[in-house]
C-alpha cells in the first residue's frame, strides 16, 4: 500500500534548522513542511512590508532554504511552508534567487495569496471574538488582517506540479493535510478522513514537541539525546493511518505520552476543533506504541466545516516598558521589595501613566503570584517592573527609573537592564468564506 | 501523594486562554484523576491567576483530562505584561496539585 512520509522542518519561526536538513537527508520523506508563523509573526511582517515591499517574509527563509534546498532538490521533496508570512510573492522571488545561486534547475515554486483581507474587512461593523467591542473601535490602529485559509490553494499549488509552497496565513494543520488530499486523492468533504489528516497536522505542526522536546521533567520525564532533538515524521497510509516516528539516529523519542501531549496542545473543546477545512474531533482518538519510537495513532473524525473563517487583526495597542535589576545575598529580598517601591514612588512623581503594570520577584513570585509562590528565602532575587502605557517616551521612564536605582536605590543592585517597544496586539474576527478570494502564482526555474 | 506522581501535563495558549492538559502515565489511574481533578479545584488551585472559567474536557481514550482556563493571560501572548508570557510554567504548578490514593 502507498505510504507518504511527511516530516515537520520547524515548529516555530525561530525554530532550529539542523533537524529539518537531518529530515530531509535521513527521514525518507517525501514533503517537509515548516510552520513559521505565529499569531503576531504576520502583523510584524505586514509592518516590515510597508517599509519596504519586498520584505514581510520570514526572517529565517533565506537560512531555511538554503540549508534544505539542495538535499531536497535532489530528492524531490516538495517543501510546503506559510513562511511568506505577509507577502509569499516576495517570499517566493527570494527563494528563486537562492535556487539560482544554488546552481538549481527546474523548480516551480507556488506563492498562495488572498489572507490578507484587511481591505476587504476594514470598514465591516464585526465583533471582536476576544473583547465583544465593534472593529470600528480598533480600526485605525489596524495593521493587519489575515483569514486563516484551509488546505485547497496549496492543493491547487501541488496539482499544477509545484515544488514548493509557500503561502502566508492558512491553518496550521492546512500544511500536512493538502499533501495527503493531493498524494491519495482524498475528497474534501470526507468529514472523518479530514478529522485524522488534522489530528495528523496538529501532531506535526510543532515539530520537536512531538519527539521530546517542551516535555523533559528529570526523574519523572527523561528524554534521550534532548540536545540534540530530532523533528517528527508522519508515516501516513491512504485511509488516513498514521505512524508518527524519529530519524532513528536523531534524539529525542516518540512515546504515547509524548503524543498525548502535543494532541491536547492549545486544543480547547476536544470534540469540536475548528479548523477552515473541517470541525475535527478528537475525543475519539487512540494510541498504541507499535514500536521504539514509533506511535500508531487512529480515531480522528469530524463534522462538515462550518463555511466561517477566523481572522486574525493586528493593531497598535500600547507601549510596554520594563525593567529588571539583580540582588544578592542576607536582606537580597527586603532590598528587592525596597527597589520595587522605590521604583513605584517614582513613576507616580514623574506622572507617567500606567493603564496597567506590575512589580515582580523574579525568583520568588514572578510567575505564579504570592499564593502558589511558598515564601522560601532566595540567595538572590531579581526584581522586574513593567507598565503599560500610551506613549513610547513614558514607556521608556520605566525601564530608566529601575537602572537609576543603580546610584538611588537599594545597596548592592547589579545588572540592570532595560527595554521599551510598541505592542502590536491580536484579536480575531469571524467572517463566511467568501470574504476570501485566494490565488496561486508560479515561479518556474 | 502529588499529582506529578501520577500524571503529566502540557500547557498552551490562544489568546487570553489557556489549556492544560493532564494526562494518567498509567490509564488505570484514569478513573481517579476524573474523581479528584476537577475543573472547582484547578479554579480554586490558580486562583489569583486565572481570572475567569475553568472548563474541563474528558479524554478517556487517551486517559487525558483538558482544562480550559479563561482570563488566565493578562490579556494573551501579544499585550500581556508577564514575564511567562504564554503561561507555559502552568503546568508545572498544576502538578503539585495534591491527590489521595483511593477512589
Amino acid at each position: 500500500m502507498k505510504k507518504i512520509r511527511l516530516g515537520s522542518g520547524a515548529g516555530y519561526s525561530g525554530d532550529r534548522i539542523e533537524p529539518a536538513v537531518e529530515l530531509a537527508e535521513k527521514g525518507d520523506i517525501q514533503y517537509l513542511c515548516f510552520e513559521c508563523l505565529a499569531e503576531r509573526t504576520i502583523a510584524i511582517a505586514q509592518q516590515a512590508k510597508m517599509k519596504d515591499p519586498a520584505q514581510g517574509y520570514d526572517a529565517l527563509l533565506a537560512a531555511r532554504m538554503e540549508a534544505v534546498l539542495p538535499i531536497c532538490h535532489k530528492k524531490g521533496i516538495k517543501i510546503i511552508t506559510n513562511m511568506g508570512a505577509a507577502n509569499p510573492q516576495a517570499g517566493a522571488a527570494k527563494i528563486k534567487q537562492i535556487a539560482e545561486k544554488l546552481n538549481i534547475k527546474g523548480l516551480k515554486i507556488a506563492a498562495v495569496s488572498g489572507d490578507d483581507v484587511l481591505a476587504a474587512i476594514r470598514d465591516q461593523e464585526l465583533t471582536i471574538e476576544e473583547t465583544g467591542a465593534k472593529l470600528s473601535t480598533i480600526k485605525d490602529k489596524l495593521v493587519s488582517a489575515n483569514a486563516y485559509l484551509g488546505a485547497a490553494p496549496i492543493i491547487e499549488a501541488l496539482q499544477a506540479g509545484a515544488d514548493i509552497v509557500i503561502t502566508g496565513r492558512v491553518a496550521d494543520p492546512a500544511l500536512f493535510i493538502a499533501p495527503l488530499v493531493y498524494e491519495f486523492g482524498w475528497s474534501l468533504d470526507d468529514w472523518n478522513l479530514m478529522g485524522q489528516a488534522t489530528v495528523i497536522g496538529h501532531l506535526l505542526e510543532c515539530a520537536g514537541q512531538v519527539t521530546g522536546g517542551y516535555f523533559s521533567d528529570p526523574g519523572f520525564k527523561d528524554v534521550p539525546g534532548v540536545g540534540h532533538l530530532g523533528f517528527p515524521i508522519a508515516e501516513v497510509g491512504a485511509d488516513g493511518s498514521l505512524v508518527i516516528t524519529k530519524v532513528e539516529s536523531a534524539g529525542g523519542m516518540v512515546t504515547l505520552a509524548t503524543c498525548k501531549e502535543q494532541l491536547l496542545y492549545e486544543i480547547h473543546n476536544p470534540k469540536t476543533y475548528f479548523t477552515p477545512d473541517v470541525v475535527a474531533d478528537f475525543t475519539g482518538v487512540k494510541m498504541e506504541q507499535i514500536g521504539k519510537d514509533q506511535v500508531r495513532v487512529s480515531g480522528g473524525t469530524g463534522a462538515a466545516k462550518t463555511g466561517l473563517l477566523k481572522v486574525s487583526l493586528g493593531y497598535v495597542d500600547s507601549y510596554i516598558g520594563e525593567g529588571q535589576i539583580s540582588y544578592a545575598g542576607p536582606g537580597a529580598v527586603n532590598r528587592g521589595r525596597l527597589a520595587l517601591d522605590i521604583v513605584k514612588e517614582r513613576l507616580e512623581f514623574m506622572g507617567v501613566k500606567l493603564q496597567e503594570s506590575r512589580y515582580d520577584f523574579m525568583g520568588v513570585d514572578s510567575l505564579h503570584g504570592e499564593k502558589l509562590s511558598a515564601g522560601h528565602d532566595p540567595y538572590e532575587v531579581r526584581v522586574r517592573v513593567t507598565g503599560r502605557t500610551e506613549t513610547m517616551a513614558e514607556a521608556v521612564r520605566i525601564g530608566n527609573e529601575v537602572e537609576t536605582l543603580y546610584t538611588n536605590g537599594p545597596a548592592g543592585g547589579g545588572g540592570a537592564w532595560k527595554s521599551a517597544r510598541e505592542v502590536v496586539a491580536m484579536v480575531s474576527v469571524i467572517v463566511p468564506d467568501s470574504v476570501v478570494n485566494y490565488s496561486v502564482q508560479y515561479e518556474v526555474i | 501523594m502529588k499529582l506529578r506522581e501520577l500524571a503529566h501535563s502540557r500547557t498552551g495558549d490562544k489568546g487570553n486562554i489557556s489549556n492544560i492538559s493532564v494526562i494518567a502515565y498509567d490509564p488505570a489511574n484514569y478513573a481517579l484523576l476524573e474523581q479528584q481533578v476537577t475543573a472547582a479545584r484547578v479554579k480554586a488551585f490558580f486562583d489569583g491567576v486565572v481570572l475567569g472559567d475553568v472548563v474541563r474536557y474528558e479524554l478517556p481514550n487517551i486517559g487525558a483530562l483538558n482544562f480550559v482556563m479563561y482570563q488566565a493571560l493578562g490579556g494573551g501572548v501579544t499585550r500581556t505584561l508577564a514575564l511567562d508570557i504564554h503561561g507555559k510554567s502552568f503546568s508545572s504548578a498544576l502538578m503539585e496539585l495534591e491527590i489521595s490514593e483511593n477512589l
